[in-house]
């Protein structure tokens, strides 16, 4: 098996990803495309398991999206409580990091 | 019954009542002075029990062992709570206590009205506790702490009234002073530690034979430093007039009678070591001369009667480190006049208090005068005393005194020459200065004047409470000597512990006595001419060069605090300066250089979650770029 | 598997600090006397590893071995000898009397709101502190000492910076400004310390394998285990840092004085009598048995540094006028005594060393305690403000009469002991260096009576006329304070007996033997 047409659209899917995160405002988008992203390593991932065959890959994709499920459960929680006390969804409007 | 268990109840007595005294609270107030009292008693008692024990022994049994507890053990140090009591220790075991018990007696009433009463009461048992405990340690250690002990009790009671700032500096001062001879102690104990392995007294004296000189020189020396600071002797002989700021009691105790008699105890001790020693011992002979004259000098100058008695201990505890110096010839005198010494000086001090007492704590001579008729007990007592310290034929001081100048003559050669005249000169001037207070405060005209506020003083004789041990320490200022004397007495009782050696003397005895006769009345004549015949001006004339130096301890004190006090200020001040700003701003600018570097790392921390994205994107970048670019390689 | 003793006793202060943190708002009294318990039961285990350890027994007792991070050859080791147990009882001994001395220390000046909690927080941090100096006493595994010898910074920079002395003569903004620098110059010290012995402990991990302290001494003693004479003193010099910014020792001592004077009297003392103990500790239990080589070839440059430290610390106390940096000066000053001790390598000077640790913690815990009482009457910590205190309060002024002749080690207090010991010790190698250090003792009669004078002697002055005598929660706090120097100086054999054969070891470990007296040696 070529695996050679699975990575360019991983490749593709994460560079979509990447640049949805860099450029968009909008916090749910940037969620989506990190999500987006992590969904392309999950591609790329079970490509590699199945030019190997093992299941190797296979089970880090899994223990990805448990990750990626946890992370959305926080992340939608910050950002809805963002959301309620500034009205804003943007990223731009928060630099909470800075202490 | 065993006696040798006994000793530590010597020590233990006086122990317990400052334990009680000083924490019992103000319960204590009404009886805490009779029972400090009583306890020195005990002591005493059981002192007079263990001394009639040990002379119904034979000459080599006579000395007692008692080891209480094993203090510090560590691999191959051993230091012990043990007590020995020998000869020498049983002399000041019963001048310490017998004097101790008195001057207690006499404190009773004189500071009867002061509301620290018991407080005191308990810091004088405290310090009979570490002077017994100083003179019955069987180590140099123990010795130590009896010696720190006595340092202690003696900052407390010369800072007793502390609201005068002047006392507060006198004790601080005496600590201090006495602090720099305790190091010379600790350096001493260090060395005998590292040359004997020991510093218990027997296997360090016996094992002097053994000893390289230079060693036993070093010990030697360090040990009289430390005897310096205790028995105030040049260098370090500044604390003691200072001292004299504390109540009357204390410096006829402490500073008279006992604590500064340590450094002559602690020579004599340590014999064996001096003996191995020769320039050690000049050394000692040279600082017991040079204070001789040094105290004889101040004392003819002051005015306070308390001072100038000071500077008399400071010339008289000369004459012992004197004696103490010219080895075996001397031991024996040196502790002899110690004894009789401890007799005249404590009844002159109580008798200068028992004036002081009378005359609204008034203390300057030049304000007495004709006080014979108002305090006849309080004349007679002194006067004995006075006798008795200007080596009157047949009184105590007579004794001793002509026996430590002899000595000094028998030391032979030219050291001998100059030493005995020196102790000469120095008897002459004692008869010149002592005669001057005698002249000055009981004799002439009534100087006295109402003060500021209007109360001139009535003067009155004292309480029996104070008489009495005036009246008793008179009777051991006139009989003591004598007694000590007659057939060799005191000699005979000493001598196993530190040996005697008659030397050769270039001069007879009656030589020596006929000459201290003669410079006896040489300087008591001459006191009469200048006090006794034209009336004293109240206030103190200007005075030549030499007598306001003296007045001024002859600028030693000024030494100190241009050279110590002023010199040791300048040098903290700059060292707080350095520290602040070089150490720490040493340490504190690579901190802040840091600091700067990483302000402009801040900046990249914007706090948007998008500059971070990028950054990490970009070191990712970078990685996989690298990764690559190795490969390739 | 028999009672994990050592573990319980740091644990049960842990356990303290999280109750104690844990009780809510309201009930900050509740908070104090759950501290209290903690500390005392801490207290009780203690005093059971005291009675149980076999002085005479193997060199290090009551062990537990457990495996932790297995692929790094970490383990949870611990076991003490002597010298531990002695400064495990210590810490258990002072922190009662530390929570008792800070009891309102911490109250709220104003209840800021309803959740408020500071009293809750600076008795946990105190017991948090107490959990991690014990076992950093009790580790014998060098990675698992170095984690609690760092993480304890943590509670003590909040202890510092977080509950600061109220008697400040500036503002508030200029007090919590100064408090801060304060806390910050703690923590970067110590950070740095830290970080350098922590390139040390993973060299050591390179060069050893492992980082049990009991197998890499023993491969060094029986040559197993080879290290280049450079990478030896590399390592030494990693790990001898980091203890010398803790204990302190010039010139790395800055920190010390300013933490102390801006931290609460309580949390002075627990700098400068137990956390700083861990660092003189390591130098015996680490640096010297995990490098003997290089130790001894560090020692003569120690020594000075030591001897500077003694000089140097005295001096500086001469001319404080703050009380207490004053007698964080005097701390310095002392600290110098027992690395001199340690490095003079003599077992008169070990053990004087040991015991000074101890003592010096008894002593200055009576100071400073005493002083922070004065201050916290009158509202200043400057020397100049008071006088006289001596005729209105002659209970405090006794017990800081007392605490302060412990500080200039009079004989017959605790500290005359331990000093003496290590004078005599130094003394017995390397004399010239015994006769300056004994400088040190007429320094500290300088500093200590000079501030007992200008405080407490001389006419009452107006500001201290009213000020009231100890209470009796102050008293309870002085007064075993002062029993046990006074116990500790009269009898010290059982102390002595128990670190003596640590010592032992400690001088097999580096291969040195006593002296031998002049009298012997000419046999």
């Amino acid at each position: 098996m070529n695996p050679v047409n699975y990575l360019y659209l991983a490749a593709l899917l994460f560079a979509i990803g990447a640049t949805g995160v860099l450029i968009r405002r909008n916090a749910i988008v940037v969620f989506m495309c990190i999500e987006l992203m992590l969904n392309a390593c999950n591609l790329a991932f079970v490509a590699f398991s199945r030019l190997h065959g093992n299941l190797d890959g296979q089970i880090i994709a899994f223990f990805t999206m448990v990750v990626a499920a946890a992370e959305v459960v926080v992340g939608l929680a910050i950002i809805v409580s963002l959301f309620r006390s500034r009205h804003s969804a943007s990223v731009d409007d928060a630099s909470l990091m800075k202490l | 019954m065993n006696t040798e268990n006994l000793i530590a109840l010597l020590v233990a007595a006086p122990l317990l009542g400052a334990a009680v005294l000083l924490c019992g609270g103000r319960r204590l107030d009404r009886v805490g002075h009779w029972l400090g009292t009583l306890l020195a008693a005990v002591s005493f008692v059981i002192g007079l029990v263990l001394f009639t024990d040990m002379l119904g022994k034979g000459t080599e049994e006579r000395s007692l062992h008692q080891h209480l507890f094993s203090w510090i053990p560590v691999e191959g140090f051993q230091a012990d709570v043990a007590f020995q009591l020998d000869q020498l220790s049983m002399t000041f075991v019963l001048l310490i206590s017998g004097v101790g018990t008195l001057i207690h007696l006499y404190s009773i009433g004189y500071m009867e009205h002061d509301e620290r009463r018991r407080r005191f009461f308990g810091y004088l048992n405290l310090f009979l506790a570490a002077m017994l405990l100083l003179v019955l340690a069987d180590n140099y250690l123990l010795l130590y702490v009896g010696w720190e002990g006595v340092g202690l009790a003696s900052y407390l009671l010369i800072g007793f009234w502390q609201h005068k700032p002047s006392a507060a500096t006198a004790a601080k001062k005496a600590f201090l002073v006495n602090r720099v001879g305790d190091m010379g102690l600790s350096i001493a104990i260090m060395l005998m530690f590292t040359t004997f392995g020991t510093f218990a007294f027997k296997p360090v004296l016996e094992a002097t034979a053994e000893t390289s000189e230079g060693k036993l020189t070093a010990i030697g020396l360090m040990l009289l430093l430390a005897a310096c600071g205790k028995s105030a002797q040049v260098p370090l002989q500044s604390w003691l007039g200072d001292a004299m700021e504390g109540p009357t009691p204390v410096s006829a105790l402490i500073h008279a009678a006992t604590m500064v008699t340590a450094g002559v105890y602690l020579i004599v001790r340590s014999g064996a070591i001096f003996n191995g020693a020769p320039d050690a011992q000049l050394a000692v002979t040279v600082v017991g001369a040079v204070t001789l004259l040094f105290g004889a000098i101040v004392g003819c100058a002051k005015d306070d009667i308390k001072k100038a008695l000071a500077g008399s201990t400071m010339s008289q505890i000369g004459y012992m480190i004197l004696a103490a110096g010219l080895g075996p010839i001397g031991y024996v005198f040196a502790i002899m006049h110690l004894v009789t010494h401890g007799f005249f000086k404590a009844g002159l001090f109580l008798g200068a208090g028992s004036v002081m007492h009378g005359m609204n704590d008034e203390v300057d001579m030049r304000k007495y005068g004709g006080l014979r008729k108002y305090m006849p007990v309080t004349f007679v007592t002194f006067g004995l005393g006075y006798l008795a310290i200007i080596g009157f034929p047949g009184l105590s001081g007579f004794f001793s005194k002509d026996k430590i100048i002899e000595a000094a003559f028998a030391k032979g050669g030219t050291e001998g020459w100059i030493l005995g005249s020196v102790a000469l000169l120095g008897a002459a001037i004692t008869a010149y200065y002592m005669t001057r207070v005698m002249l000055l405060t009981f004799f002439g005209e009534k100087r006295w004047e109402p003060d500021a506020q209007g109360n001139a003083p009535h003067p009155h004789e004292s309480p029996k409470s104070m008489t009495i041990p005036m009246i008793l320490l008179a009777v051991g200022s006139v009989f003591a000597g004598g007694f000590f004397s007659i057939g060799d007495r005191f000699m005979h009782w000493l001598e196993p512990v530190t040996h005697h050696d008659h030397g050769d003397s270039p001069l007879s005895a009656a030589t020596v006595t006929g000459a201290t006769m003669v410079v006896l009345v040489i300087g008591v004549s001459l006191a009469w001419a200048q006090y006794g015949r034209r009336p004293v001006p109240s206030v103190a004339p200007r005075g030549s060069l030499v007598t306001r130096a003296a007045r001024r301890d002859l600028l030693q004190d000024d030494f100190n605090h241009v050279v110590l006090v002023r010199g040791g200020e300048h040098l903290t001040r700059s060292l707080v300066y350095v520290d602040h700003t070089l150490v720490d701003g040493v340490v504190n600018g690579t901190a802040a250089s840091v600091g700067g570097l990483s302000g402009r790392l801040r900046k990249l921390q914007n706090g948007y979650a998008r500059s971070y994205a990028v950054s990490m994107f970009g070191g990712a970048a970078v990685l996989i770029v690298a990764t690559l670019l190795m490969r390739a390689v | 598997m028999s009672f994990p003793l050592l573990t319980a006793t740091a644990a049960l202060p842990a356990v303290g600090a999280i109750a104690t943190a844990a009780v809510p708002a309201a009930r900050r009294t509740a908070a104090k006397w759950l501290a209290l318990f903690f500390s005392l039961a801490t207290l009780v285990l203690a005093v059971v590893v005291l009675v149980r350890f076999d002085p005479d027994g193997d060199r290090y007792q009551l062990t537990e071995s457990r495996a932790w991070i297995s692929d790094f050859g970490v383990r949870y080791e611990l076991g003490v000898d002597g010298i531990g147990v002695a400064l495990i009882a210590l810490t258990a001994l002072l922190i009662p009397f530390i929570i008792l001395a800070g009891w309102h220390d911490a109250d709220p000046l104003e209840t800021k709101s309803s959740r408020w909690r500071p009293t809750q927080g600076f008795f946990a941090l105190i017991l948090a502190v107490e959990a991690m100096v014990i076992i950093s006493f009790e580790a014998t595994d060098v990675f698992l000492f170095y984690i609690f010898f760092e993480a304890m910074l943590i509670p003590m920079y909040f202890l510092i910076g977080g509950f600061g002395d109220r008697a400040h003569a500036g503002s508030d903004e200029k007090a919590s400004a100064q408090r801060s620098y304060a806390a910050v110059k703690f923590l970067l010290y110590n950070l740095v310390g830290g970080l350098i012995m922590l390139a040390a402990v993973i060299g050591l991990y390179v060069v050893a394998g492992n980082f049990s302290l009991q197998e890499i001494a023993e491969a060094r003693a029986n040559g197993s285990l080879d290290m280049a004479t450079n990478t030896e003193r590399l390592l030494f010099l990693g790990f001898f840092f980091a203890f010398a910014v803790k204990a302190p020792l010039w010139p790395l001592h800055t920190w010390l004085p300013n933490a102390m004077g801006e931290a609460t009297a309580p949390v002075a003392v627990l700098i400068t009598a137990v956390v700083d103990k861990v660092g003189t500790f390591a130098m015996l239990r680490f640096c010297l048995q995990l490098f003997p080589e290089a130790s001894k070839w560090a020692t003569p440059v120690i020594l000075v540094l030591a001897l500077i430290s003694i000089i140097y610390g005295a001096l500086l106390a001469v001319g404080q006028r703050d009380i207490k940096r004053l007698v964080a000066y005097a701390s310095i000053s002392h600290f110098g005594f027992i690395i001199l001790g340690i490095f003079a390598m003599t077992s008169q000077g070990q053990s004087g060393a040991t015991l000074y640790m101890v003592n010096h913690g008894l002593s200055t815990a009576a100071l400073m305690l005493v002083a922070g009482f004065l201050i916290s009457r009158r509202g200043s910590r400057l020397i100049a403000d008071y006088g006289g205190v001596q005729k209105v309060a002659p209970v405090l002024a006794g017990t800081f009469l007392v605490g302060g002749l412990a500080t200039l080690s009079l004989p017959g207090l605790a500290p005359f002991v331990s000093e003496f010991l290590v004078l005599v010790g130094a003394f017995a190698r390397y004399p010239a260096v015994g006769i300056i250090a004994t400088l040190g003792i007429v320094l500290a009669a300088l500093y200590t009576l000079v501030l007992y004078q200008r405080t407490m002697t001389g006419p009452v002055k107006p500001e201290v006329s009213a000020m009231p005598d100890l209470r009796v929660r102050e008293l309870v706090v002085v007064a075993p304070l002062i029993a046990l120097l006074i116990g500790l100086g009269v009898y010290p054999k059982p102390l002595s007996e128990l670190v003596n054969p640590a010592v032992k070891h400690t001088m097999s470990d580096v291969q040195k033997k006593d002296p031998k007296p002049e009298v012997e040696a000419a046999k």
